[in-house]
């Protein structure tokens, strides 16, 4: 038990942290430019798959380096060419430019790279147990990966307190209305903070790749989570995004690794009772329920606190 | 005082010939409904025709949502997948108690399906308008979609739960066996649907929709709370989404999980923002459009989706008013006599468009088969001329269309919005456009 | 008589500053009230606050004698109070007539409702007829009021504001960006339509004041430091000082 707990922590943190690489972005531009960013689960899986295909041309390290930018390329270029000119349509023509956007990055990396798994392996160097505990052997690539989520992290913390653009980023957050008002360059700011985000998100993909399944519907699947995660922890704000990324990480992985239902704590039912609703909850086990966890807790906080854990915002 | 009851009493008769040209498009339609399976009967166009029917109620009711209310929604396909469901369990049920209720009336209970859940669901969902909306409503939907695979009882898990329509009571000797029969039941709720929900952008409720749609904000200052209009509008759209999910039960003798997804959300917010969503047909076009690609686009590509998204990224950007808005805005130049202003820019930009459409379809296609074989030689045909996937001809016709055409296309684009700048603003002169 | 309006020690703080400072105010029935005051003073936010926008950080406002601090907006204009916007805030996709008629909807009784048909109403259809000729908007009925010009879109605020039929009426600067004559116009309607109500008017210009109002109260730094006849706020010293000093020279 006290294993499962262990294994199951570092899990989850892990899981939070990757969240958090991704809803960060998100929420920087979602306050900044309005623009809820469809395709930002779209951008991990591009970085996943150039990921892959670097790793096979030229290695996995410089890969790394590589396709997170390639991913933030192909983000500034969407913010330039995309969302600047369907901006004077409104924010719901931009975020059904996302939308379409999700859409045919999903139809085309599965066009290019199939529909099936593609075969993104940890990279030789990093393929050992880092150590032991209990039984269990902890794979040293999720501490690399752990490491490069914490690193981000720190960095971002840094480049948002000392930088100018971080300034102006942190500026957005609190006052949504007063970016407007950042003069000329206010366009160059969007395009660089889209293009850092994409490339955060790309990233994420390519560290977690060969750790989770680099598959075509990988946005899909995530895409939904970051929501939950940007409401549940507030709409803009940074903090509220980083609790609700460790804890519905910590939640789902937790809820992965429990098999029991309350059939196995309470013993079956009366199998005279028959198929019913009742008989699918009992049996159902909590593994089983981890992948609709994350929209109870986000129907949760909507009666609860509808404007997210640390949100101001009533938008 | 006079001139107030003079223009008044204008109103009415302009009332009473719209209301002439109301009915009789009506008629129209229903004349439409019946005579299309004669001239088109063979088994194949008669199954489109239901599949387009079953869209066409779909994609109306989620115009309710973001043509007048302003409400965009990436959830709508759960109404339709519990009508679907709640018509499958309530046939089942008639199959076996003998209830004495005929097939034509299970739509309806696919409707309240719809609405049950609307009503149970939409007062926390319409709490608040824009991006919240839309995230929540994907939320709900991916929660009800990954719950319908735990529920087995209710929802038959993978496999989902069967019926058989022919099992229900017969009425006027209609087994509705055929699918002929099918279709004329589709047909008449179709025709049914489309009216009501056309009459409910004509009431109070459907007006105050769009002021809330146009300004929530101003709605709270001339007495109307937004929520509730939200709401109510939320309702409606589940009421006859679950109509259009009961039809397909009945259709397909089959609900599955696949009914409540994320793909059929998709599709139906695709087909009522290509038609035009500002306007009362767009959604149809948008149905007949979006179901008929679907199924002659799947035979001839495999990447059919990646085209779906193409052009709605393509209206998104450059025909917000999809369609229907693009058909739309030449109302005023024809009433102006300005149309043929614009048509020779029309002729001339639709050949280097029509290139660049080429240069991306070889380009989609030559890829999408070259990965598939792994790189080896395969053929792909297009406007009747055989093109080797792996030839660098190929390749270098493609590029060329693309770019050239792109650059070209560009041009007369141009060409287009000045000589329509020319020909509004005459229109505007003449009066025909504010 | 109840006053229509009174304002009973209302404070107003966001976070730690406070805006609207021990507010007091009365406006009799039938009276034309103005409320002026420098750049900043909390006009707007005194409207927001009457008007449900806001809800006050303590205090009390009655309308008609009833307590409506607290209540939402559309609860108070049900109540009788309406209410126009300095910026322009027009239903901008739906036509001049659709925009005054969706105004008539509540107070003509059809509410939500949906088994109407809103064209087959003559009493909502008269009213509206009757407004656009009030704001001289009848031969427009058919633009989308997004495409009015600026003063015809500030007509059709006041139409929307009057529409309702209530007997409060509070227009926050109706005249702000019109021309000389435009403005003549405005008042001119603005003292025609509400003829027999309450009005409350946030104004800048202060021959528009001086025209209109029966009563003036002036608004310095949220609170309130006179309130009086035109001639007895002419007339008093601390105005003069806080105010009209500052500003007619």
């Amino acid at each position: 038990m006290l294993e499962l707990i262990v294994i199951s922590t570092l899990n989850g943190v892990l899981f939070g942290m990757l969240l958090f690489l991704l809803s960060s972005g998100l929420t920087v531009i979602f306050s900044m430019m309005g623009v809820l960013n469809f395709a930002h689960a779209s951008f991990y899986m591009l970085g996943a798959f150039f990921g892959y295909q670097l790793t096979k041309w030229i290695g996995f390290w410089p890969a790394l380096v590589l396709a997170p930018l390639l991913v933030g390329a192909v983000g500034m270029a969407v913010e330039r060419y995309g969302l600047r000119n369907t901006h004077k349509h409104g924010h719901v023509a931009e975020l059904l430019l996302t939308f379409g956007l999700a859409f045919a990055i999903e139809e085309i990396v599965s066009m290019i790279w199939g529909k099936s798994p593609v075969d993104y392996r940890v990279p030789a160097a990093l393929d050992f147990p880092a150590f032991t505990i209990f039984s269990t052997n902890y794979p040293a690539y999720k501490i690399f990966m752990l490491a490069i989520s914490v690193l981000i992290f720190v960095a971002l913390l840094i480049a948002l307190k000392r930088t100018r653009v971080g300034l102006i980023v942190q500026a957005a957050l609190t006052h949504p209305h007063m970016v407007g008002h950042l003069g000329h360059n206010v366009g160059q700011v969007f395009m660089l903070v889209f293009g850092v985000g994409s490339a955060l998100a790309g990233l994420a993909g390519v560290i977690a790749g060969p750790a989770l399944v680099t598959q075509s519907d990988m946005a899909a699947l995530l895409g939904p989570i970051l929501f939950v995660v940007i409401v549940f922890g507030g709409l803009g704000s940074l903090p509220g995004a980083f609790i609700a990324s460790l804890f519905i990480g910590l939640v789902q992985t937790f809820a992965v690794a429990l098999n029991g239902s309350l059939a196995s704590t309470f013993g079956p039912l009366d199998p005279s009772i028959g198929p019913s609703v009742l008989t699918d909850i009992w049996n159902v086990t909590i593994a089983q329920i981890a992948p609709v966890l994350p929209y109870v807790l986000l129907v949760v906080i909507l009666i609860v606190r509808p404007m997210g854990l640390l949100g101001t915002r009533e938008t | 005082m006079t001139s107030t009851a003079a223009s008044a009493s204008d109103i009415a008769a302009k009332s009473s010939g719209q209301n002439l040209r109301f009915y009789g498009l009506w008629v129209i339609a229903a004349i439409a409904l019946v005579v299309l399976p004669l001239i088109f009967s063979s088994g194949g166009s008669l199954t489109s025709f239901s599949l387009i029917g079953i869209a066409i109620i779909f994609a109306l009711s989620y115009n309710i949502l973001l043509g007048e209310t302003g409400l965009l929604s990436f959830g709508h396909a759960v109404y339709y997948g519990l009508g679907g469901f709640a018509a499958v369990h309530v046939m089942n049920a008639v199959a076996a108690r003998g209830w004495p209720i005929p097939l034509p009336l299970i739509p309806l209970v696919g409707g309240i399906g719809g609405l049950v859940f609307a009503l149970l669901i939409g007062w926390v969902m319409t709490r608040r308008a824009g991006t919240v909306f839309a995230m929540i409503s994907l939320g709900i939907g991916e929660l009800v979609g990954s719950s319908s695979l735990i529920l087995r009882s209710v929802f038959g898990g993978e496999s989902g739960i069967s019926t058989d329509r022919t099992a229900l009571p017969h009425i006027f000797g209609w087994t509705f066996g055929p699918q002929i029969q099918v279709y004329y039941l589709i047909a008449f709720w179709v025709l049914v649907s489309a009216m009501a929900m056309y009459a409910l952008t004509r009431t109070p409720l459907g007006r105050i929709c769009n002021a809330v749609r146009d300004n929530p904000g101003r709605v709270e200052f001339i007495g109307y709370d937004p929520h509730v209009v939200r709401y109510l509008a939320y309702s409606f759209a589940g009421f006859f989404a679950g109509i259009a999910g009961g039809l397909a039960a009945i259709n397909f003798e089959i609900a599955n999980s696949a009914y409540l997804g994320a793909v059929q959300s998709g599709m139906v917010l695709f087909a009522t923002f290509i038609g035009g969503a500002s306007y009362f047909f767009g959604p149809i076009l948008g149905a007949i459009l979006v179901t008929y690609l679907q199924l002659g686009l799947t035979s001839l590509t495999s990447v059919w989706q990646l085209y779906f998204g193409i052009i709605f990224i393509g209206i998104v950007m450059f025909a917000p008013g999809g369609i229907a808005g693009l058909l739309m805005m030449h109302r005023p130049l024809i009433r102006a006599g300005t149309l043929g202003m614009v048509i020779p820019s029309y002729l001339v930009a639709a050949l280097p468009t029509l290139a660049l459409a080429c240069g991306v379809i070889l380009s989609i296609e030559t890829v999408a088969r070259y990965t598939v074989t792994g790189g080896e030689g395969n053929i792909v045909k297009l406007l009747g001329i055989p093109f080797n996937t792996t030839a660098p001809a190929t390749w270098g016709i493609a590029a060329v269309l693309v770019v050239g055409g792109f650059i070209v296309a560009r041009i007369t684009w141009r060409r287009i919005a000045e000589a329509w700048d020319r020909a509004a603003s005459i229109a505007r002169d003449r009066g025909y456009l504010a | 008589m109840t006053p229509a309006i009174e304002v009973r020690a209302v404070e107003k703080h966001f976070g730690n500053v406070s805006i609207i400072k021990d507010l007091n105010l009365s406006v009799a029935q039938g009276e034309r009230h103005a409320i002026i005051g420098p750049n900043g003073a909390g006009k707007s936010t005194t409207f927001n606050l009457i008007s449900g926008y806001l809800s006050p950080s303590s205090g009390e406002i009655r309308l008609n004698g009833n307590v409506i601090s607290g209540l939402r907006p559309f609860e108070i204009n049900r109540r009788g109070l309406s209410r126009s916007f300095q910026v322009t805030n027009v239903f901008a996709r739906m036509t001049v007539w659709e925009n005054v008629r969706c105004a008539v909807l509540w107070a003509t009784g059809h509410r939500y409702a949906f088994w109407k048909n809103v064209d087959d109403l003559p009493e909502v259809r008269r009213r509206t007829a009757e407004i656009l000729e009030d704001i001289h908007l009848s031969h427009r009925r058919d633009v989308p009021a997004g495409l009015l010009t600026y003063a015809e879109q500030r007509e059709l605020e006041i139409g929307i504001t009057i529409a309702g039929g209530a007997n409060v009426i509070m227009l926050d600067e109706p005249t702000a960006g019109m021309s000389h004559a435009e403005t003549e116009r405005a008042v001119a309607l603005i003292r025609r339509l509400t003829e027999g109500r309450t009005l409350v008017i946030v104004e800048h210009d202060m021959s528009v004041v001086f025209g209109l109002a029966d009563r003036i109260s002036v608004l310095v730094y949220g609170h309130i430091i006179a309130s009086g006849t035109p001639e007895e706020i002419r007339a008093n010293p601390k105005v003069k000082e806080a105010y009209l000093g500052e500003e007619a020279h």
